[in-house]
């Protein structure tokens, strides 16, 4: 008897813990502003500008939910986290979501106890080499000195490549990104390799980026996405939501530019959905019809957002490749709005 | 015999005029001959070190006075540049504010932080300088309040209570202190306690909607502002921490001994850098998510009881270092424990520290740059963080980071010089 009660009080206490812990878009709702993650700054994906305004490609999604959610893009608080703050920050409640090119992993999704929402960033380690060594695959690279950051996952990517391939290599260990774009114009190494965005902006900061080349191995997986804590379903639907209706309004052409006449009815029922004019997905996920709507015209939809950033006509000049659209080969495929 | 003086062909009537010495024996060249070249060997190394001079400054120099201050991206400054050397100092007319307040700090309140600054150094000079007069010390007593108040902003009555409750603490303490340290320092404490709980709900109440400073939070601190406010706060903390500390440890009293010691040899044991990831990552799990301590404070606590412990040693030393006779003449003389160590122990043991202690508080200055590692973007964390992350600056590290130790380099030398100075106005032994 005396343990059931006991056992009882547990479990309300458990769920009123739950409750309270639960609710995050009430939270941000009231809170008037929305916490988000950021990184302390990497060049196209989150950096403050002159006038200590974040901007990049992280930060956009920052902005989507917020214009969703709050209806005010400029209404976020970002927080900037290192790689070693991150994970505390989003766990102890200090920020409501994280968007700072974190990879989903198993450990992180499962032991970590986070919800990855999607992704936004398909990134994969690869390699640069100057253009004079006349390499064109990563596998002519046997007896190459590579420039590596230590006790990272792509030490252990490169380790098991050249071994998978049977050619040897020898690691001239670096610490910083900085430390490796010296060593690596110094000649201290004949190839550097880390996620194939981060070579792609160093190479943008070179003298001379054309006699650099990368190669097309990308050896390794870095689906790079925003996260939310585990145990709220709701808030966590509302950034998976968001980030996909940045997605599906660039598969259904809706841009920032167009999305005025869009809003006004258009005979594509999914677009109509999409942007709250018919059906009530705003509803059932907490926040009003247009809530799509406001996170597009925030900063335009995937594609503007990519171009913006980090896309080809930007010093980093990444080109789309897996983030494409899955209709035109890449991995991007948003579920339907239905 | 003959008349030898006839015979004499010359005699010298008039002093010879002064002739210059020889141009090897006087002058540069005979300078240089002392110096420089007083042998094969150190000819050589003379040579040696001309050389080294002429490869650093034909290194240096040109990339030094072609520098780019014009211009809105690396990208641009390269352009300029066209192919010779030259540095990008465009980064730095760009971006000052950046390295030195922060980015988020207001940009039209940049006067505050500036004037704590300067004022700073009203506040400092009657305690460094212990000649000028000691009324001016009144000023150094308020500076902590209108320095808060001038860089945080935000309601006024939050510092003036802050202060009325030290005031409190002294008016007490005079009044009980003169019987019983103890009693005195105690009885201060639980008064300043009570006026600070009652000032923290009339604060509450009273304060402002639109205070006359816009308040800026803690979250918006940066630059080299960061390292200045953290070094400042930190070391003029650890000192007198750091001396409890010392005399704890030296106590007979086994409770006090022993928490001191364990204190101190904990914090030791512990490297900084550990102590700043509990303050920013560990403390949160901790408070509830509205109510945390600020961020600011945490890190002063943890950084100042760091080099309190650092400090404590340091002057443990000092104390060590007086021979027993100097306890044993102040015993003698009747006067108690808090008298004797005022009057005779520590002003000789911090006599012996001041080395010690400066090499502390130089170390602890440089230290604060390990706050970036906890996402706070002081100097080091601006240059690392959003500048090089910006698409316009990515790849500038000489000039940024030279900018930066040039600035460490001031304060850390001015520092040294006037411990050099302490040492000598205060030298009263015979070496």
């Amino acid at each position: 008897m005396k343990k059931s009660v006991f056992l009882g009080a547990l479990t309300v206490a458990g769920l009123a813990a739950a409750a309270a812990a639960a609710g995050t878009v009430d939270d941000v709702k009231a809170r008037g502003k929305l916490n988000c993650g950021v990184t302390t700054g990497l060049v196209g994906f989150a950096a403050p500008d002159a006038n200590g305004e974040w901007n990049g490609f992280d930060v956009a999604v920052c902005r989507g939910v917020a214009a969703a959610v709050l209806g005010d893009p400029a209404a976020v608080e970002f927080v900037p986290t290192t790689g070693k703050t991150r994970f505390t920050a989003l766990a102890s409640g200090e920020i409501d979501m994280l968007a700072r090119n974190t990879t989903w992993t198993f450990s992180r999704d499962v032991d970590l106890k986070f919800t990855f929402v999607g992704v936004n960033y398909y990134d994969g380690q690869g390699f640069m080499v100057p253009k004079d060594l006349g390499v064109s695959s990563a596998k002519e690279l046997d007896g190459a000195t590579v420039c590596i950051q230590t006790g990272t996952t792509t030490e252990l990517n490169l380790a098991d490549f050249f071994r998978s391939n049977n050619i040897s290599y020898e690691p001239v260990p670096i610490e910083t990104n900085a430390e490796a774009q010296q060593q690596y114009l110094a000649g201290a190494c004949d190839v550097y390799t880390t996620d194939a965005s981060g070579l792609a902006a160093t190479r943008a900061t070179f003298e001379d980026p054309a006699a650099h080349v990368l190669l097309p191995e990308i050896i390794s997986k870095e689906p790079l996405g925003p996260l939310v804590r585990h145990g709220d379903n709701e808030w966590g639907d509302v950034v998976r939501w968001t980030l996909n209706a940045l997605i599906t309004a660039e598969e259904l052409g809706v841009t920032s530019a167009n999305i005025g006449e869009m809003a006004a009815g258009t005979n594509n029922p999914e677009i109509n959905r999409l942007l709250g004019t018919e059906g009530t997905l705003g509803e059932m996920l907490g926040l009003d019809a247009e809530w799509a709507k406001r996170a597009i015209m925030a900063g335009g939809n995937y594609g503007e957002i990519f171009a913006k950033n980090i896309g080809e006509d930007t010093p980093i000049g990444l080109a789309r490749g897996l983030n494409a659209q899955w209709t035109e080969g890449g991995l991007l495929y948003s579920p339907p709005f239905r | 015999m003959t008349d030898t003086s006839s015979q004499i062909a010359f005699v010298q009537k008039e002093p010879i005029p002064e002739s210059p010495p020889p141009s090897t024996a006087a002058g540069p060249v005979k300078w240089m001959r002392d110096n420089l070249f007083s042998g094969w060997l150190n000819s050589l190394l003379t040579l040696a070190a001309l050389w080294a001079i002429y490869v650093i400054l034909s290194g240096t120099l040109p990339w030094l006075l072609n520098g780019v201050w014009n211009a809105d991206s690396l990208a641009e400054c390269r352009e300029i540049l066209n192919g010779k050397t030259g540095a990008c100092f465009a980064v730095l007319a760009e971006r000052w504010n950046q390295l030195l307040f922060g980015f988020k700090y207001p940009a039209d309140l940049y006067w505050r932080p500036t004037l704590a600054f300067v004022l700073l150094f009203v506040a400092v000079a009657p305690v460094l300088f212990f000649d000028l007069p000691r009324k001016l010390l009144m000023f150094t007593a308020l500076y902590p309040f209108i320095a808060f108040y001038l860089i945080w902003g935000g309601t006024i009555w939050s510092p003036i209570f802050a202060l009325a409750g030290f005031a409190a603490w002294y008016m007490v303490f005079e009044r009980l202190g003169k019987n019983s340290f103890v009693q005195g320092f105690f009885g201060g404490a639980a008064v300043a306690a009570i006026v600070w709980g009652i000032g923290s709900f009339i604060t509450g109440a009273i304060a402002p909607e639109e205070p006359f400073l816009q308040a800026v939070p803690s979250r918006d601190l940066g630059g080299f502002m960061l390292n200045m406010m953290l070094g400042v706060t930190c070391v003029s903390l650890s000192i007198p921490i750091g001396i409890v500390l010392a005399l704890g440890r030296q106590s007979d009293m086994p409770l006090i001994k022993i928490i001191c010691v364990v204190f101190i040899e904990f914090i030791r044991g512990v490297p900084l850098i550990t102590l700043l990831f509990v303050a920013s990552v560990m403390l949160a799990y901790f408070f509830p998510p509205d109510s945390t301590v600020d961020l600011f404070l945490r890190v002063v606590i943890m950084i100042t009881v760091f080099s309190a412990a650092y400090i404590a040693e340091v002057i443990r030393g000092g104390l060590a270092a007086l021979p027993t006779g100097q306890y044993e003449a102040a015993d003698s003389l009747g006067l108690d424990y808090p008298q004797a160590m005022r009057l005779i122990i520590l002003p000789q043991a911090l006599k012996i520290s001041i080395p010690g202690i400066v090499n502390v508080a130089v170390g602890l200055f440089k230290d604060t740059t390990l706050v970036s590692v906890i996402s706070m973007f002081d100097l080091l964390g601006m240059i690392r963080g959003p500048i090089l992350a910006s698409t316009e600056w990515n790849g500038v590290y000489w000039e940024l980071l030279g900018f930066a130790a040039l600035l460490f380099f001031v304060v850390c030398y001015g520092i040294s010089q006037y411990s050099q100075w302490l040492e000598r106005r205060l030298a009263t032994d015979h070496r």
